[in-house]
């Protein structure tokens, strides 16, 4: 297989894309907008090339099915948009404790509630501190380009399997929407694909029955399986942790955005720029594993920070644990589907330069 | 306290019965004296022994007094969340449809949480194996009403007795199952005299059968008793099950394959 000659795709569509060719070999989903196109696409393409796709009758038999393909030692996924992930979080919790490898894909919209179709980051909390019950937590990677869309497919489906964990996607509808040049990564699955000898397949003669199980009822076998997820995550703490910074060297303020907020910042990162003011930006790849080094080290390089979400402000406290009141955090947000421009996050830069420091101000 | 083994063979005792070697743990059950459970799990796993299809079976246990069916079950399994194990077992079948595959789940869990994945999952017609413990009453957590307790059956959450006016109907999801065109096999049997185990093996016989030749989705109900949450004797259980529950839930095929 060789690399292919960029193609303009949505979002969606090249997620959908990168998931035939990573080697997934059945997707699960329910229709919700603003990802439709995810099961649209691969009902149509990756059926025709091999793939199982079931429509379910909801979230919640989509993400069991996940657990039950994954279980068979399959590469699974579903995909979502907030409310249905919101229903998928018990099966999310049981994937984590009996530790199987998957992607789920939540290209969010806004909320509470059935909110708005309109892209929205709202579900940052739930993607990373682990929205269901219990102590888990998934893998969370961040695109901010249609590439990354397809790119992180890829990578998601690696990790999940290196780790025996479920990798979430959290993307929103503007980049499940917007098209834009991608390439396909020259992969082969089979390559990337470790043997599953815990899988329920059939139990021969020569091997004691596999069984995959969430239910440790006596509490001192449930602290071991808790300490052991605990000492995976710290491994994939140290291991994987991604973020990429923009003109952060000389900065003497920085942003740190991710997702399309990221793109939006990284434009009033030019305006601030061509002001005089020398900004930067720091953008998140991985969620969780959060680069809590990266802004550390960028706030003892700058004078102050803003964070510049699509929510009220929820990534804004993992900047300020890792900052540690070294320098001002400041938020620019807005909420419900509203995309920032760029002029109202360098208007929110441009505020946190003429503050006081020793104030600490937010700007909410 | 240390216990004399004594090999009731060697003492000239006949074999009457033994236990599926391969295919039955010899973990000791966890279910109440008299439970069907127990019964059901080990006519389940003489079938998968006598088919020589232990390699070929995949199980799906639910969450309810059975959750445990995989210590016992010897046979790869997956634990499903409450309600789910058609779900499950969906995703296992499609991506090994080679496979035999089973759920195993209770009237709270097939019946009530997992309605919509009972109905969906029959009605695509998935190729596997339901079996359907109905002991119209939550048995793990305690004796709570289920959708299929009977009309003045007490229970912890129908202290009265369960009336319409505060409960509904018993629900009786075999025949609303038997009318989807994608399920090929539905039967009621049950497991409280020793005839009645009988049929009930020939009937998951019948559905091993027709999985084999993808005749679509199949539901053995089994019904069975709780003694703990009813509160009787495994004997008074078992005469009050078949005087009490037979009338509302009558065994025998609901539906049966074309040829
Ligand atoms: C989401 C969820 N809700 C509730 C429960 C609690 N719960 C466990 S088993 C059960 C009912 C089981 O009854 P049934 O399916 O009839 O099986 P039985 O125990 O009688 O064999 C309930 C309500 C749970 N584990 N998960
Ligand atoms: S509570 Fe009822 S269903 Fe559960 S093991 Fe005891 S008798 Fe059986």
């Amino acid at each position: 297989m060789t690399v292919s000659t960029a193609e303009l795709m949505k979002g969606n569509e090249a997620l959908a894309e990168a998931a035939i060719r990573a080697g997934c070999q059945a997707y699960f989903g329910y229709p919700i907008t603003p990802q439709s196109e995810i099961l649209e696409y691969l009902a149509d393409e990756g059926r025709r090339r091999g793939m199982i796709v079931l429509q379910a009758e909801s979230e919640v038999a989509s993400i069991n099915m996940v657990y039950g393909g994954a279980g068979a030692g399959a590469r699974v996924m579903t995909s979502s948009s907030s409310p249905g992930i919101s229903l998928m979080q018990e099966g999310i919790s049981y994937i984590a404790a009996a530790q199987l490898p998957c992607l789920i894909v939540n290209v969010s919209r806004g909320g509470p509630g059935l909110g708005t179709i309109q892209p929205s980051q709202g579900d940052y909390f739930q993607a990373t501190k682990g929205g269901g019950h219990g102590d888990y937590r998934l893998i969370v990677l961040a695109p901010s380009s249609v590439q990354e869309m397809a790119d992180f497919v890829y990578d998601a489906f690696d990790l999940a399997d290196k780790y025996r964990n479920p990798v979430m996607i959290l993307a929103d509808g503007a980049l499940g929407q917007m098209m834009e040049k991608v390439a396909f990564r020259d992969y082969n699955p089979k390559e990337h694909t470790p043997a599953k000898p815990w899988a329920t397949t059939g139990k021969p003669r020569s091997r004691e029955r596999n069984i995959i199980t969430s239910l440790f009822i006596e509490p001192e076998k449930m602290e071991q399986i808790n300490i052991r997820l605990q000492e995976k995550y710290a491994v994939i703490r140290e291991k994987e942790v991604r973020s990429e910074c923009f003109m952060t060297d000389d900065a003497e303020y920085g942003i740190v955005a991710y997702g399309l907020a990221a793109r939006v910042a990284q434009g009033a990162v030019e305006i601030a720029r061509s002001h005089g003011i020398r900004a930067g930006l720091l953008r998140p790849i991985t969620l969780y594993p959060y680069p809590s080094d990266a802004v550390r080290a960028l706030a003892e390089r700058v004078r102050g920070i803003l964070v510049v979400e699509m929510n009220a402000g929820q990534m804004v406290e993992d900047v300020r644990l890792a900052v540690e009141g070294r320098v001002p955090v400041t938020f620019a947000g807005r909420m419900g589907g509203i995309i920032p421009s760029p002029d109202e996050v360098f208007a929110a830069l441009e505020n946190l330069t003429t503050q006081d420091v020793a104030l600490h101000a937010e700007t909410y | 306290m240390d216990t004399v083994q004594v090999d009731p063979i060697a003492e000239g005792l006949e074999c009457v019965y033994a236990r599926p070697a391969d295919t039955l743990t010899e973990t000791r059950l966890h279910y109440c004296p008299g439970c069907g459970h127990g019964v059901v799990h080990r006519v389940l796993m003489e079938i998968v022994e006598e088919l020589g299809i232990q390699d070929q079976t995949i199980g799906v246990a639910p969450v309810g007094c059975s959750v445990f069916a995989y210590h016992y079950m010897n046979i790869d399994m997956q634990e499903a969340a409450h309600g789910r194990a058609s779900a499950v077992a969906t995703a296992v079948k499609r991506l090994h449809p080679d496979r035999y595959v089973f759920s195993y789940q209770g009237d709270g869990d097939l019946a009530a949480i997992g309605t919509a994945e009972t109905i969906h999952t029959a009605n695509r017609g998935e190729n596997i194996l339901m079996v359907f413990i109905n002991n119209a009453i939550y048995g793990m957590t305690g004796g709570q009403m289920a959708p299929t307790t009977l009309l003045g059956m007490k229970t912890s959450t129908s202290p009265g007795g369960r009336t319409i006016e505060t409960s509904g109907y018993p629900l009786k999801i075999s025949e609303m199952i038997a009318l989807l065109p994608g399920v090929a096999y539905v039967t009621r049997q049950s497991v409280h005299t020793p005839n009645a185990v009988r049929h009930l093996k020939k009937a998951l016989l019948h559905a091993f059968r027709y999985q084999k030749e993808k005749k679509g989705t199949c539901l053995v109900e089994v019904v069975s008793n709780c003694p703990s949450g009813w509160k009787m004797t495994p004997g008074e259980a078992n005469e009050w099950l078949e005087k009490n529950m037979f009338p509302l839930y009558p065994p025998g095929d609901i539906k049966v394959p074309h040829s």
